[in-house]
């Protein structure tokens, strides 16, 4: 797994090395690795800084889109009125589009948090909702025919069967979730912010900066992937059926 | 001592896909007593089961389904199905509780309760495995396991949809003995597509064939269960019963 990773960064590097030498792209179009790397020796205090506020706005709204897609999943197993009611809201939230929607709720929310943190949550809560409604939809037949023999009321029919055995599909919906939360945060910095990796990305964008920009978009890169590989470690741990 | 009924089905009909499945058939089930009901694959067996179990809704006009003391079915049937249906998350020991949380929707179940589904785990000799997940049993203990949550569902009738046809003969052997054992005193309808488990464990088998299905045979075996299948009278009562079988069948396909 780690040999394979390595000959894919390395053919990366050495392909991206391969267009510069090739096509003579200046700096200010496309760096060199060499180049994003000095940047990293030397700007590592400053990347490691700005990505503090991003990686709270990641893991506050990837628990928040947990809890919210988790529940509303549940809402529309239970309620069969929810089902008609609700479900359009839910799909609505999926086709707004975030990044017009951003600038809105900055000015709603503020320039603090709480509006990448919406951000963020309004990308991650439908891959989370319709993937644990979906397992709760699709509960094996044969589990709640024996449970109508053994007389089981509604709600512990979802508690103990359903639920349960939902659980891999939201494990596949958070392991989505986790990968979109990073993104959803830096989409809110874009916006407005005063600090966090999307605000060093604005900042270098405007100043040229071209190596900079790259040196962000590899520490979000980076980051997404820790994130990924922790959610994925947790969950494999918890839910060890299928 | 538990006060089993037996159970009267008289003049069902299930239309399925424009087609009589059942058109009338009647049937009468002895109290405390296994009954096999036996029949090809896709007669509808498992329906006449389920239609007892109420999974299956009998609409009005379809016949009635009675228990012979008059009381009525619901709540006091218990269910074993051709998979053992452990849910794979919970414990050997929660998968035998599943009914009382089910019922009284409670993640904690009283101490009588647990000591008693412990009780039925060593009848069927899996106490030691309580507290093991279901994945790690075989398929035979797996099937024990959901004989001990049919027992401590503690119903005075029992039905079983061909509850061991994925195991190998010395296992499905070794829990048809079981099975009687602690089932007795149960009224009992187990539906098999396997004459010679109906003849070790069946005190009345019945046939079902035809299309629409019908009773067109049934005995009584005299001798006790579980019987010993290498008897020659049995043998014999086997062949009567692959006769019945293979003669309506033939007679279908005719």
């Amino acid at each position: 797994m780690l040999k394979r990773s390595l000959i894919s960064v390395v053919s990366l590097i050495v392909l991206w090395q391969g267009l510069i030498w090739l096509y003579h792209f200046p700096p200010y179009i496309l760096p060199s690795p060499w180049q994003v790397g000095l940047v990293w020796r030397h700007g590592w205090p400053i990347l490691l800084q700005q990505s503090i506020p991003t990686l709270w706005e990641t893991m506050a709204s990837f628990i928040l889109a947990a809890v919210v897609g988790s529940v509303t999943a549940l809402i529309l197993a239970y309620f069969t009125w929810a089902r008609s009611w609700l479900f359009p809201w839910v799909l609505v939230s999926q086709a707004l589009p975030t990044f017009a929607l951003a600038p809105l709720l900055v000015v709603w929310l503020g320039y603090g948090m709480s509006s990448k943190i919406v951000t963020a949550l309004i990308m991650m809560f439908f891959p989370i909702t319709s993937a644990f409604y979906d397992g709760l939809r699709r509960t094996k037949p044969e589990w709640l025919d024996l449970a109508k023999t053994m007389n089981a009321k509604k709600t512990a029919v979802l508690w103990f069967i359903c639920f349960p055995a939902a659980l891999p599909n939201l494990a596949s919906g958070l392991r989505v979730a986790a990968v979109l939360a990073p993104m959803g945060a830096v989409v809110g910095e874009w916006v407005g912010s005063s600090h966090g990796l999307g605000y060093l990305m604005l900042n270098a964008n405007a100043r040229m900066q071209i190596d900079w920009m790259f040196a962000a978009v590899m520490a979000i890169t980076v980051w997404t992937l820790l994130l990924y590989a922790l959610v994925d470690r947790i969950l494999k741990k918890l839910v060890t059926w299928h | 001592m538990l006060n089993a009924p037996g159970i009267d089905l008289k003049r069902i009909s299930l239309l399925y896909a424009g087609q009589f499945i059942f058109e009338e058939l009647s049937l009468q089930l002895p109290a405390a007593k296994c009954s096999c009901l036996l029949g090809p694959s896709g007669v509808g067996k498992s329906s006449l089961l389920q239609l007892i179990a109420g999974i299956l809704p009998l609409a009005a006009g379809e016949g009635e389904i009675t228990a012979t003391d008059g009381a009525p079915l619901l709540g006091r049937v218990a269910y074993m199905a051709q998979t053992d249906l452990l849910m794979p998350w919970a414990s050997v020991l929660d998968n035998v509780i599943l009914g009382e949380k089910l019922r009284h929707c409670r993640w904690r179940v009283s101490k009588d309760n647990k000591e008693r589904a412990r009780y039925h785990l060593q009848q069927v000799g899996l106490l030691d495995r309580a507290n093991d997940k279901p994945d790690s049993l075989s398929q035979g203990m797996r099937q024990r396991v959901a004989l001990a949550r049919t027992l401590f569902e503690d119903k005075p009738i029992v039905l079983m949809d061909e509850p061991f046809s994925a195991l190998d003969v010395v296992r499905k052997l070794e829990l048809q003995a079981l099975t009687v054992e602690v089932l007795q005193g149960r009224t009992v309808f187990w539906v098999t597509h396997d004459p010679l488990e109906a003849l070790r464990v069946g005190q009345a088998i019945f046939v079902l064939t035809g299309q629409p299905a019908r009773i067109h045979y049934q005995v009584e075996p005299k001798e006790s269960v579980p019987r010993d299948v290498r008897q020659s009278n049995i043998i014999a009562l086997e062949a009567e019963l692959i006769a019945a079988l293979c003669q309506r069948t033939a007679g279908d396909l005719a």
